[in-house]
């Protein structure tokens, strides 16, 4: 009889100081989990052809205009003069055709010179190429200010370091196609801590089953209006982004999926 | 038994990691502007007409100010008319949003007007697009003659709604009015809507003025004018047209503005070539002086909520600019760059400091943090100077000059505006040569 006792004493003892050992708050900190190497990857990806700093991304446009520029003049007529004439009013039949032509005067690509003047100072920054370096520099400032930042944000920013559920290239694909459908609120302050976690509930395919804020009670608090802007952007990424590109396997491992949106590198660029 | 245990204890440890959630950092995104839609504003039927107003094209034209305004922002990208998909009446109802989807807009702008008994009532809704939901739905009443200011006022509650932060479109801008001969310009001061409409001239260019500045409530102004051939700082109320001479020094006084409060105004006395910083009470006339050193302190601001003065001296040398607090105590330099710096002006949300800059012959207008760090120059030209901030602390307004010939041809004066990322610069019309703006603060608050 107390010999059952004892057993069921240790046994009782053993599974309350494991449960509490598991607790995530008991875990230890990952060992200096490398976010930084997977944005490098990135950047060197083909696929993932991500703007990486609103002044870089400049660069790269000017040159390959110039590059553009420079083979055009060896060859036949541009077809990008093709491009232009979709300027036209489209007769109301052509609907199909409407419908493209539509998009591509919409391209915001296209656009973008008419709204974004830049000053003549900047734009011989631009040219300059020795602002690459000091482009370059810059980075590894606001790099170095983040970590400084991680350290304040109240929200919880630690990560399980199990948590690695998708590979590391299925990760990024992901990553890659929300950058693309993300458009940052430039009004934003560059000086808060603003971060939107949401998570979602996937289908099989990739489509949303349901998103969710997860601070949502914030959304309607006085003097959270950035907070509402961002978390309103960033569920309108996710559902632009529809099917997103998850893996084809392992269903069960990403069929929940957390979404951390943080904006305060961009801003800051 | 341990076997028991062990596989009891490798489960456990399995079913916590399982149940995991899978987390992806996004921290990057595209800045391209935010595509939106601006519908016309139907016009009810029922509508009566209003003096020589078009009633009819009253709808479109109210879409083109929003457009416009949004447009000048930089952060939406207005989409072309010809692509829409909804006639406006319908689409104030309920819009297709998968249709207005497919042209890829994100947000929607609906509303409608009726004009009757002499009155002017308009309604709009702002559609988020991907979430198929209305965000935002106002309606105001107006006489119809105020158009224009409803325009501004839907562009800046669908801007806040949008961005987080208050908007700037229901402003004006207060600025000196250039005509003639560089060496005989006649400046007057005149006030406009921010996007150049309705300009009117509040002096009639007899004397020589210089840096207008609104009080807070955007019914006064002081500046600068000529009084027995000295400067001296002059008040004057918009609406009533009286004006009147600041203070009763014996030297000249300059670089007027007000106190946050509105109660002060704060400005430079000079005499004998040295020149401090002083603050005058408006309701009892007490002045105070805040600054007294050999050197000349000029250029004075106060931070919004009224503790710190930014103003610029030359106490070290060459003229850079100084914080301190609002009884004078506890001066500090905050700029330590090369060149020359001026013209300090508090931003309205009391982060930054914008100044101008002087470099090797080249000038700047930039903005720093408030310690002086963080120094950001945006926009760089032969002459320009004296910023002024939006009402929501997003975008500076200055004015340029370009360079003139030997005999002063080519010479000229126009306002531009920048926001604080430096990417967006714009000019502003104005419908005479113009310098030394300054920007009301919202005019619907």
């Amino acid at each position: 009889m107390i010999r059952s006792l004892i057993y069921s004493i240790t046994f009782h003892s053993l599974m309350i100081i494991l449960t509490v050992l598991s607790l995530p708050f008991m875990l230890r900190e990952p060992v200096d989990l490398p976010p930084i190497v997977s944005v490098e990857l990135i950047q060197i990806s083909d696929k993932t052809n991500i703007p990486f700093a609103p002044k870089a991304r400049k660069i790269i446009e000017e040159t390959k205009k110039k590059e553009d520029e420079r083979v055009v003049s060896e060859q036949a007529p541009p077809a990008a003069k093709a491009k232009e004439k979709p300027d036209r009013i489209p007769l109301p039949n052509e609907k199909k055709e409407e419908k493209e032509i539509v998009k591509k005067k919409q391209n915001p690509e296209e656009i973008k010179p008419q709204i974004r003047q830049s000053s003549e100072f900047e734009k011989k920054e631009i040219i300059d190429t020795n602002q690459i370096a000091a482009l370059i520099d810059k980075a590894k400032e606001i790099e170095a200010v983040k970590k400084m930042d991680d350290n304040k944000i109240t929200q919880s920013t630690q990560k399980n370091s199990f948590a690695t559920g998708l590979t590391l290239s299925e990760e990024d694909a992901l990553r890659a196609q929300i950058f693309g459908c993300w458009s940052i609120p430039l009004g934003l302050p560059y000086d808060q801590d603003l971060l939107v976690r949401i998570k979602l509930q996937l289908k099989k395919d990739g489509t949303i089953m349901k998103s969710e804020i997860l601070d949502h009670e914030r959304m309607n608090k006085p003097g959270q209006k950035f907070y509402k802007v961002l978390a309103e952007s960033a569920l309108r990424a996710v559902r632009l982004c529809q099917p997103l590109k998850v893996p084809p396997t392992g269903y069960d491992k990403w069929k929940e999926l957390q979404l951390n949106f943080n904006p305060t590198e961009m801003l800051k660029g | 038994m341990k076997k028991t245990i062990y596989i009891f204890l490798i489960n456990f440890l399995f079913f916590t990691n399982l149940n995991a959630l899978i987390e992806v950092d996004i921290t990057r995104g595209n800045l391209d502007p935010l595509p939106i839609a601006v519908s016309p504003l139907h016009v009810d039927i029922k509508s009566e007409n209003f003096k020589d107003l078009k009633v009819k094209d009253l709808g479109a034209e109210i879409a083109k100010i929003i457009e416009k305004n949004f447009r000048n922002t930089g952060l939406f990208n207005p989409l072309k008319k010809e692509a829409f998909v909804q006639k406006p009446d319908i689409a104030h109802l309920k819009p297709r949003f998968e249709d207005w989807r497919l042209i890829k807009a994100q947000a929607l702008v609906t509303g409608k007007l009726l004009v009757k008994d002499e009155k002017l009532k308009v309604e709009f809704r702002l559609w988020d697009l991907t979430a198929a939901q209305e965000m935002t739905a106002l309606a105001f009443t107006t006489t119809p003659s105020n158009w224009r200011r409803v325009a501004h006022i839907i562009s800046d509650k669908i801007y806040e709604r949008l961005t987080g932060e208050e908007g700037y479109f229901d402003t004006r801008i207060i600025y000196v009015a250039e005509s003639g001969p560089k060496s005989q310009r006649v400046k007057k001061l005149a006030i406009m809507d921010q996007d150049g409409f309705n300009t009117k001239y509040l002096t009639l260019g007899n004397e020589l003025v210089l840096t207008p500045r609104f009080n807070p409530t955007n019914q006064m102004v002081t500046y600068m004018s000529y009084f027995r051939n000295m400067p001296r700082v002059y008040l004057l109320d918009i609406e009533t047209g009286t004006q009147e001479v600041v203070g009763n020094f014996p030297g000249m006084t300059f670089a007027p503005r007000f106190s946050p409060d509105g109660k002060k105004i704060i400005m430079s006395f000079a005499k004998d070539g040295n020149s401090d910083i002083f603050t005058m009470d408006l309701e009892t006339r007490v002045v105070e002086r805040i600054t007294e050193h050999s050197s000349i302190d000029t250029s004075p601001s106060f931070s919004p909520d009224g503790k710190f003065i930014a103003f610029n001296s030359d106490r070290s040398g060459l003229q850079q600019i100084y914080v301190m607090r609002s009884d004078g105590s506890n001066v500090k330099r905050v700029t330590f760059g090369k060149g020359i710096y001026g013209t300090p002006v508090w931003s309205p949300r009391g982060d930054l400091i914008a100044f101008t800059k002087m470099h090797k012959g080249r000038f700047y207008i930039g903005v720093m943090r408030t310690d002086g760090s963080g120094e950001r120059l945006l926009t760089e030209n032969y002459y320009q100077e004296a910023p002024s901030w939006s009402p929501n602390g997003r975008v500076l307004v200055f004015y340029r000059e370009t360079k003139a010939g030997n005999k002063g041809e080519g010479f000229s004066a126009k306002l531009w505006s920048i926001d604080i990322t430096g990417y967006n610069e714009r000019r502003l019309s104005t419908k005479t040569d113009a310098s030394d703006p300054s920007w009301s603060s919202l005019l619907s608050k």
